[in-house]
């Protein structure tokens, strides 16, 4: 295989990781401060990348809205919406469960997962959505002999979202009296709470800002492939699951970083292994996730829990 | 609270539901005759929905009397009580029912010209050994799930290898369906112990999510080595299983079942005794659940619920314990996917999806984690409702999406909340409440 071939597969697995790292980062906030797995995470998600399709056909040929203004738009509704699912969600699915045994939240979480699946699937139909590309062409940044390699504007568009609601997630957390509360909550909710935190309103903006980064995942994941159906959330859910635990959970960056590595990997398993082996590469993620949990708990950049009896 | 207040939470949560139903029931994606994509509005149904919503809203703070939602409530239902009352009758009854169910789909002369018409039929018959398979898968993962308190989200995977090992090895080797039986539990509590050695560490959620993996990991293999497995078109002409070596034939020809016993061939038998064989695998089930629970092993799993760290300073073996509970578990789904392999006589990756391991565990939660009785009510109410409703495919799943979040929102215990100790210090067993016992901390 040749040097252009390689780069252009980094591309498109950066792009890719990128979106995966979006979805980690819901998981590993929810993680952080209430310790359960929101299993719906991933169709939250999918509502999100519904969303995005509804507006861009409402914005297209509705309004006759196009290009960069028509995205940004998009993004936002999508955004508000699925924000406003996230937090219903974790309103009627997680609230009344705070304080039941710890399994109970989990398992409602794959009641609600089912629940938004199926209603996506009555609502919206379970045939695949396809849709034209949005932005076309792109730019060429290397050229090995005859062959040239070029990023697509949709890569750029992924790749320079994905940054920008990054840095905006950074700031929120970093800069704001909202960041400050949700680290408190983190590392010690009970104390927080006697502080003086309404800790249920921190946990509340916590799945909002994770589903509007899901939300974000979802435009993207519409660009970067162009068709979405009922069920894309399951696996990219547990794929980007895999990436938080990777990435050590509960650790912003870590998400990130391991949503990078679990879009590189894929990405290559695509492009180099054998033929009859492709159809494995969802075997690949899962399998990382499995030999993560096992040999590295705390992932790349988590640090070790210590347990108190 | 006060109507005023009352009408604006109401309204609030009307207009939330606006935007919620907005886009996603209000617009509705179609793909137009020349290949592109276009927008159907249905703006009836959003106001429909909202109009739930708002009239749901009242109705609940009505009934509730304050601004909160229903919390968890682990107290047991009314119904308990007299259930408990009934318990040494219902159970009893409730196996009588199932042993003499198959005979009411003959006619039986009674003598004196006095005819007992047939009261059921092949459908009877029929739903009756599918709620039996997910009776059986119910106590099989209740082994994992409610005494030993390992969230087990992968069960399915289980099921489908005992499945393509009874199809395997009969269209393969021609063995028997009863030669067959024992290997595909083998196989599958091989399989267990194979998944439970990685995950001996984890706890809690993070086993949820790698026992899902694996299951899915099962699938994916099943569907794409299609050289072994016969890939997404699965494996078909599995071998109807025999009378202890008779077969079932229509012909009623000396070696088949109707010839041995000189009775009139009727293709109900075959059903009758597929309906007895699951009836009894379930039952071998429950019993060596039963048994186990009195044991040291059944009760480390019960200790291994409460609290591990306790269990280990007490000297109990988390590694067999845990490997036990799950080879024991995985030994049942084996059993009950060789059954279904045999009762479909064709098996496809389809039928081992994330969502049955979700019914059957969905089974368990709402039978009350632990309790076998709660377990088979559960089934019976579960897949009997499937079945009311089965021309809404789509529908139901939503339905019982929904259902799962109200079981875990207003009883997470599950509908029989209380459990009988084992071993009691006054010798007197009492039902303990549901409240007492740590459930999946493990």
């Amino acid at each position: 295989m040749s040097a252009s071939y390689a780069l252009q597969q980094l591309i498109n697995g950066i792009s890719l990781g990128m979106i995966y790292g979006l979805i980690a980062v819901g998981y590993t906030m929810v993680y952080g401060i209430i310790g359960m797995i929101n299993f719906a995470h991933g169709d939250i998600f999918m509502i999100g990348a519904f969303v995005s399709l509804i507006a861009l056909l409402l914005l297209g040929a509705g309004m006759g809205l196009e290009g960069p203004a028509a995205l940004l738009l998009v993004l936002a509704i999508s955004m508000a919406i699925t924000a406003l699912y996230g937090w219903t969600v974790e309103r009627v699915a997680y609230r009344p469960l705070r304080g039941s045994f710890r399994l109970a939240p989990l398992i409602s979480a794959i009641g609600m997962s089912i629940l938004l699946q199926n209603y996506v699937q009555v609502s919206q139909g379970a045939r695949v959505k396809p849709i034209e590309p949005v932005l076309s062409g792109g730019i060429e940044i290397a050229r090995f002999g005859e062959e040239i390699v070029s990023i697509s504007w949709i890569r750029i568009t992924i790749v320079l979202t994905t940054l920008c609601a990054l840095a905006g997630l950074t700031w929120l957390v970093t800069r704001t009296p909202l960041g400050r509360s949700m680290r408190a909550c983190a590392q010690d909710l009970k104390m927080a709470a006697l502080l003086g935190i309404d800790t249920d309103r921190t946990i509340s903006l916590t799945f909002v800002i994770g589903a509007a980064l899901a939300a974000v995942a979802g435009s993207m994941y519409l660009l970067f492939y162009g068709v979405i159906d009922f069920f894309i959330g399951f696996v990219a859910g547990v794929k980007a699951f895999t990436a938080a635990v990777l990435g050590g959970i509960g650790s912003l960056p870590g998400a990130v970083l391991g949503g990078l590595l679990i879009g590189l990997i894929e990405t290559a398993w695509q492009a180099y292994a054998p033929q009859h082996l492709t159809p494995y590469k969802d075997v690949a993620a899962f399998s990382i996730l499995a030999l993560t949990l096992i040999f590295l708990p705390t992932g790349l950049l988590g640090r070790t829990e210590v347990e108190k009896v | 609270m006060n109507p005023a207040t009352a009408l604006k939470d109401a309204a609030v949560t009307g207009l939330v539901a606006l935007a919620l139903f907005t886009p996603l029931v209000g617009l509705r994606t179609d793909v137009s005759p020349t290949g592109g994509l276009y927008l159907r509005q249905r703006w009836s149904d959003v106001a429909i929905l909202v109009g739930l919503a708002f009239a749901g809203r009242l109705a609940l703070l009505a009934w509730r009397g304050r601004r909160s939602l229903p919390t968890a409530s682990t107290a047991p239902g009314w119904w308990e009580a007299p259930l408990r009352r009934l318990g040494a009758v219902f159970a009893p009854l409730l196996l009588a029912f199932a042993v003499l169910m198959p005979l009411s789909a003959f006619s039986w002369n009674l003598g004196g010209g006095f005819v007992l018409p047939a009261l059921t039929g092949r459908y009877e018959l029929d739903l009756g050994i599918l709620v039996l398979t997910y009776v059986m898968l119910g106590w099989g993962l209740n082994i994992v799930v409610g005494l030993a308190g390992l969230l087990d989200l992968g069960y399915v995977a289980f099921y489908a290898v005992g499945a393509y090992s009874y199809a395997l090895l009969s269209t393969t080797f021609g063995w028997s369906f009863w030669a067959c039986l024992p290997l595909a539990g083998i196989l599958a509590a091989f399989w267990g112990i194979l998944l439970g050695f990685p995950v001996l560490r984890l706890r809690g959620d993070y086993l949820a999510i790698v026992t899902l993996a694996f299951g899915e990991i099962i699938r994916i293999v099943l569907v794409n080595w299609v050289s072994f497995t016969g890939g997404p078109n699965g494996i078909s002409g599995i071998p109807r299983p025999t009378f202890f070596g008779l077969p079932f034939s229509m012909s009623g020809e000396p070696g088949t079942f109707a010839g041995f016993f000189g009775i009139e061939p009727d293709p109900s038998h075959r059903i009758v005794f597929l309906y007895y064989l699951i009836l009894g695998l379930a039952l071998l089930t429950n019993w060596v659940t039963v048994r186990l629970r009195r044991q040291p092993l059944g009760r480390a799993w019960e200790a291994l619920r409460e609290d591990e760290i306790a269990c280990r300073a007490l000297g109990i073996n988390i590694t067999t314990t845990k490997l036990t509970a799950f080879a024991i578990g995985a030994m049942f789904g084996g059993f009950a996917g060789a059954f279904f392999a045999t009762r479909q006589a064709f098996i496809s990756p389809e039928s081992f999806t994330f969502i049955e391991s979700a019914i059957v565990l969905a089974i368990v939660v709402l039978g009350g984690m632990g309790s076998q009785i709660g377990v088979a009510v559960a089934a019976l109410v579960m897949i009997g409702g499937f079945e009311l409703f089965r021309d809404l495919q789509e529908w139901r799943m939503l339905v019982f999406g929904a259902a799962m979040v109200a079981i875990m929102v207003l009883r997470p215990r599950g509908l029989v909340a209380s459990r009988t100790p084992t071993v009691t210090l006054s010798g007197r067993k009492r039902a303990i409440s549901g409240e007492l016992v740590g459930q999946g901390h493990g």
